[in-house]
């Protein structure tokens, strides 16, 4: 399996992201924010950084770069998206999933491990894991907290549709306590936290974080049968 | 900017320099921290007269022609779909027609 990871200018996790997908036995494809091309690969990750120096607003400019105009429609058709905290950004500014996130509530850029709730184990990167289990995943970002209208928030809690929530109080402010979300499908995922700092208890809390990005490849080798 | 502007309604010879304010504001339920620091700073300096704050964006566009409504129909459209994001924000237009205001500028400096 062939997964790209997509570095915009201001990116800073694309390296641990790729590290992440090769521990999970899959080829890692760089892809550039400038090039109309996803090269072919069989599954996208939006890494977390600071794309286009979080201009006007986190993952704004970034949504209008030339690979997005590729990577949106391919989206839309099925293709497995992960984005990680800038990367969950930008799929909402891209409108591929709802809402948006929003300031921490008490200003301070949060950097620590959080424990996650892992709420829909259905989708393309939460397929390893079985709902309700408990992951030890950095979180780091000063704009985290997940925002949109009740009547979203209820359609997303009601369709299953909330990835996974932070176990006890948000430590963002994120509405219902939420961390990730996906799409319709369930291939495009966006999650605050970074599953790819936690993929080996050498370098981060846990390898907790490993099974989003082993639960896509099992899955496309199940679909190749 | 003032520079820039003054420069270029004297080079627009006769033409029409229009400029469109764009202010952006978080949406009343959304929760502004920074509005909050801010307001907190407030009550630190003694402006107890303060009792609330909310910070927001302002985005001035300068245009090539009039500010008809075929242009402002354009920046409402821009605005949606870039300088806002209307999941959590709303804005405004405000168009602001520069001509007099550069042309006296150009003349005092």
């Amino acid at each position: 399996m062939r997964i790209g990871v997509v570095t915009f200018p201001g990116s800073l996790d694309d390296t641990d992201a790729a590290r992440a997908v090769r521990y999970a036995g899959a080829e890692a494809v760089p892809l550039w924010h400038a090039d109309r091309d996803l090269r072919g690969v069989d599954a996208v990750i939006l890494p977390g950084g600071f794309s286009y120096g979080d201009y006007l607003r986190c993952g704004a400019i970034a949504r209008f770069s030339p690979v997005m105009a590729e990577l949106v429609p391919a989206a839309k058709a099925g293709l497995p998206v992960l984005g990680i905290c800038n990367g969950f950004q930008i799929l909402c500014e891209a409108h591929l999933l709802p809402g948006a996130l929003t300031r921490n509530a008490g200003l301070r850029f949060i950097t620590r491990d959080v424990r996650l709730t892992v709420a829909n184990a259905s989708t393309a990167w939460t397929s390893g894991y079985e709902s309700g289990q408990q992951l030890l995943v950095p979180l780091k970002s000063g704009e985290g907290a997940y925002a949109a209208d009740e009547v979203t928030l209820d359609e997303l809690e009601r369709t299953g549709r909330v990835v996974a929530c932070y176990a006890g109080a948000a430590p963002n402010g994120a509405a219902r306590g939420i961390a990730g979300i996906c799409d319709e499908a369930g291939t495009v995922v966006g999650l605050m936290p970074h599953p790819e700092h936690a993929i080996d208890p050498l370098t981060g809390p846990s390898a907790d974080g490993l099974g989003f990005f082993t639960s896509v490849v099992t899955a496309f080798a199940g679909a190749r049968g | 900017m003032t520079g820039s502007s003054t420069i270029y309604a004297l080079f627009a010879l006769g033409g029409y320099v229009a400029r469109v304010i764009v202010d952006v504001m978080l949406k009343p339920e959304i929760h502004d921290p920074q509005g909050e620091a801010v307001l907190s700073a407030t009550r630190r300096l003694g402006f107890g007269g303060v009792t609330g704050v909310r910070q927001g964006k302002r985005f001035e566009l300068e245009l090539d022609g009039p500010a008809d409504s075929a242009a402002l129909a354009a920046i409402e459209e821009l605005a949606r779909e870039l300088l806002a994001n209307p999941v959590i924000e709303e804005f405004s237009l405000h168009p602001a027609d520069l001509f007099a205001v550069s042309l006296s500028w150009g003349v005092a400096g």
